[in-house]
């Protein structure tokens, strides 16, 4: 049964990983702004100068 | 208005702002605008290849018509000043963040993360929309703070910064609940996962991987004893040093016994310990707690005079303009204020013509006179040209801000009945693990332990706290989606308490943007209509303005010759050779008994008439008023005269008080007065002049035009069209209380069952397993369906 061990530390490893996702995205502010990158998405960005694309 | 007839020309609309185009012939390639700032912004745009900007949204822009003075930003020259606001610099870039109040749809945000195209030595602009910001980043050996403001206000976006933007500390975001809910998530949900072995029985030849499994649990539990609870540890402490027992208390005396006899079990191997019930409540009420404590971005409750103030003035120095932070000014400093600024400190005037607009401070929107030796007081702006002022107050002492500071708000509030209850529910529970420990001494000591720790385990009032925060939750949340925003939870508490209601007259119960004109005197023909409105129309003071909205023509081809503005008296100019002159009575040479603000027009020097404006009531002021009266008193409270008091007296009823002609303090002790009668008094208000009042009531409601405006200093913050439904809002908060004491029942139940087993020390984890989650979820569920319910019954979204 000691498989069952190796299952447990498995699973347990997954769901940390996810916990480290979720405070990371919280501690970039990821839910800050729910407006910006959505409408950033669609804007026409083909005549950007190189400035603004070194910066991205 | 009869007899406009023909002369009705529906103007085109500005390209750049979406205004009617009061003013033709402003026309690039082939668009029209409204002025000349909203032409020279679409070219800015337009030459820089930005025009996706007009693409996103129709019209966009902000309306360019009232100018901003060119040296506006010079002070961000001065280097004390740029460094006190600048968040980064090293020897290359500048980082920056400005507050920029205008945005408002995604073709500001297309524009303004662009800004790179507009000023190459901008390296970046990130916006953050919630929060109405724009950090930029630039090379300041390129370009400076001050040439980054101004291209800002050139393209519409006018930076706003106030004396708010001097303390240093900006508000850190705090995210430590989210964090703490987290991982008390994390925990909870595997903890439960290990433990069914535990519950379905685990074969005697396994002993080991039972032990592991328990071992893992406890390691478990570990970040949600010492970290996710933390806020029930210290929040109990605080109630704990000020000698009163808060909800809190016993659910950090319960966590803390579930969490050592839980150890015990495992350490001796005597049993599985209760650690996914621990982990649980603590999630839940993280979650509760959470869904209370909501905040709002795009508001603040706590703002003083210093976020109304400008970060710096112009000092008059041996004849010249030294722009100086706010807090250097001295008393006997002249200071140049100029048009449409603040005026910052109470001082004498001592150049100029001043034309004071007032509304920040009384709410009234009709720009007073002050002549050359009389005072002027800080808060009102200067709406016509330049005046100096020589101030005699230094800025924290000046009136308005003296106003703001008043914090003898003794009587802190009382204390939730939440916390009452759970006083008795505490009391309880320390009897009923007496009695058990009394009985089982008698009859088998060896149960004393078990019991006595399963009763503290089980009784842990977090139900209580559960269906209290789940409950505020839902209706603070219930309330936002109807543009009536609470400080804090405990304020549903106030609201549902109040016994009297005072409104403020001014801002409140009237428009501040609309006014009703009537005009009065000899008939003007449709041809005299269309001239004085060419003529209103070259002017930007808000009674021309409203002249021009009122009338509701087109300049058409009338052109104005000799316009003259008299700053202060009226304005002039010829229009088809005819000499019009439009203003206060003085410059129409007549006199007239005074009765509100009226406005003389004459032609050819002989007064035609005068357009009299009077305040407009809101629309649904009589219906609100009407129902009002049946459940409170109220009073209606104005700093103006008592012209409107026959029409109040009918809105609002016999038994109203109403009031007149009182100062910002009057206000305060009014208020005072009603609260030493034993009145619960709510003060609804608007103005920097409500204030005191706002503070001193039981409640006090800030109502905003936009809810991204400014408010005074408040309780809460209703939507000016939302004050319609404020009796549903505090019958909702009514509502509010039988909630929870309906969830507090349920919880009762669960507890007796848990109890049961407790006292006869039989309770197994497996049934606090069972017990804990299933009465957090139904007191979640119950909260939810009741105020979604009461919701829907009042009619509210």
């Amino acid at each position: 049964m000691s498989v069952i061990i190796i299952l447990l530390i498995a699973s347990i490893s997954v769901a940390l990983l996810f916990l480290i996702a979720f405070l990371w995205s919280v501690k970039t502010g990821q839910f800050e702004d729910d407006f910006s990158p959505s409408s950033r998405i669609l804007f026409d960005d083909k005549i950007h100068s190189d400035k603004t694309i070194k910066s991205r | 208005m009869p007899g406009t007839g023909k002369d009705i020309v529906s103007p085109p609309l500005c390209a750049h702002c979406g205004e009617a185009c009061i003013t033709q012939g402003i026309i690039l390639e082939d668009k029209f605008f409204c002025c000349e700032g909203c032409k020279m912004v679409y070219r800015i745009i337009n030459q820089n290849g930005l025009c996706s900007y007009y693409d996103l949204n129709a019209a966009p822009g902000i309306t360019q018509s009232v100018k901003v003075r060119e040296d506006k930003f010079a002070f961000l020259d001065n280097e004390k000043i740029a460094d006190r606001l600048i968040s980064f610099k090293d020897e290359k870039q500048t980082h920056i963040t400005f507050y920029l109040p205008q945005m408002h749809c995604s073709s500001c945000l297309y524009l303004l993360e662009n800004l790179a195209r507009l000023n190459p030595a901008v390296i970046s602009s990130t916006v953050n929309f919630t929060r109405k910001e724009a950090e930029v980043i630039f090379l300041h050996h390129n370009t400076s703070l001050r040439k980054i403001a101004e291209l800002l206000t050139a393209i519409g976006y006018e930076p706003y910064i106030s004396l708010n933007d001097l303390k240093q500390t900006r508000p850190v975001i705090d995210r430590s609940t989210i964090f703490q809910l987290g991982v008390a998530g994390f925990c909870f949900g595997n903890t439960m996962l290990l433990s069914f072995p535990e519950y379905l029985g685990v074969d005697a030849g396994e002993e080991g991987l039972r032990n592991i499994f328990r071992w893992a649990n406890l390691v478990l539990s570990l970040p949600v004893f010492f970290y996710s609870a933390l806020p029930f540890y210290q929040s109990s402490w605080k109630s704990l040093k000020h000698g009163f027992l808060n909800i809190d208390a016993p659910i950090a005396l319960a966590v803390m016994i579930t969490f050592v006899r839980s150890l015990w079990e495992v350490i001796s191997g005597s049993g599985g310990g209760y650690f996914d019930s621990m982990s649980g409540i603590v999630f839940f009420m993280l979650a509760g707690r959470l869904l209370q404590d909501r905040t709002y971005r795009q508001l603040s409750f706590e703002r003083d005079y210093s976020s109304y103030f400008p970060i710096a003035v112009s000092v008059m120095k041996e004849g010249k303009e030294m722009p100086t932070l706010l807090p250097e000014i001295k008393i006997n400093d002249t200071l140049l204020i100029h048009n449409e600024e603040l005026i910052p400190a109470d001082g004498i005037l001592t150049r100029g013509k001043a034309f004071i607009d007032y509304s920040f401070v009384t709410g009234e929107s009709l720009p007073v006179r002050k002549e050359v030796g009389e005072m002027v007081y800080a808060g009102g702006k200067q709406t016509a040209g330049n005046i100096e002022i020589l101030t005699v107050k230094a800025v924290a002492q000046s009136y308005l801000t003296q106003l703001w500071n008043r914090h003898d708000r003794a009587p802190e509030k009382a204390k939730s009945f939440v916390h009452q209850v759970s006083k008795y529910f505490t009391l309880v529970v320390f009897t009923i693990a007496t009695v058990s420990a009394v009985y089982w001494q008698i009859h088998d000591p060896a149960k004393i332990w078990p019991a006595v720790t399963a009763v503290f385990i089980i009784a842990c009032p977090c139900a209580l706290l559960l269906a209290n925060s789940f409950t505020n939750g839902h209706i603070l949340r219930i309330l936002v989606r109807n543009r009536f925003y609470l400080r804090k939870a405990g304020i549903i508490e106030d609201v549902s308490k109040v016994t009297h209601i005072v409104f403020d007259k001014t801002g409140t119960l009237t428009s501040p943007g609309e006014q009703t004109i009537s005009y009065d005197g000899t008939p003007l023909t449709a041809t005299q209509k269309a001239q004085i409105a060419a003529l209103a129309s070259c002017s930007n003071h808000p009674l021309s303005k409203a002249i021009v909205k009122h009338l509701g023509l087109t300049a058409g081809n009338l052109t104005v010759q000799g316009f003259v503005e008299k700053p202060g008296e009226g304005i002039e100019g010829f229009i088809n050779d005819a000499w019009i002159k439009i203003g206060s009575p003085a410059s129409s040479s007549s006199s007239s008994e005074k009765k509100g603000t009226s406005v003389y027009v004459s032609i050819e020097n002989k007064t035609m008439g005068c357009f009299r404006f009077s305040n407009r009531y809101r629309d649904f002021v009589p219906s609100l008023l009407k129902q009002l009266q049946k459940t409170y008193s109220l009073s209606v409270i104005s700093g103006d005269n008592a012209f409107e008091e026959e029409n109040l007296r009918r809105l609002a009823g016999k038994k109203s008080a109403l009031l007149f002609h009182q100062k910002p303090e009057d206000k305060l002790n009014y208020i005072q007065s009603l609260q030493k009668k034993g009145e619960r008094v709510m003060m609804i208000g608007d103005g920097l002049n409500d204030a005191g009042a706002l503070q001193q009531s039981d409640t006090g409601i800030a109502v905003s035009e936009q809810t991204n405006n400014f408010t005074p200093a408040s309780d809460g913050i209703i939507a000016a069209d939302q004050l319609e439904w404020l009796d549903r809002f505090i019958r909702l908060c009514r509502i509010n209380r039988k909630i929870v004491i309906a969830s507090f029942i349920l919880s009762i139940v669960y507890n007796i069952i848990g109890l049961y087993f407790a006292v006869q020390g039989t309770l197994s984890p497996l049934i606090a397993a069972i017990l804990m989650p299933s009465s957090s979820l139904s007191i979640v569920l119950l909260t939810f369906g009741a105020s979604n319910g009461a919701a829907a019954a009042l009619k509210l979204k």
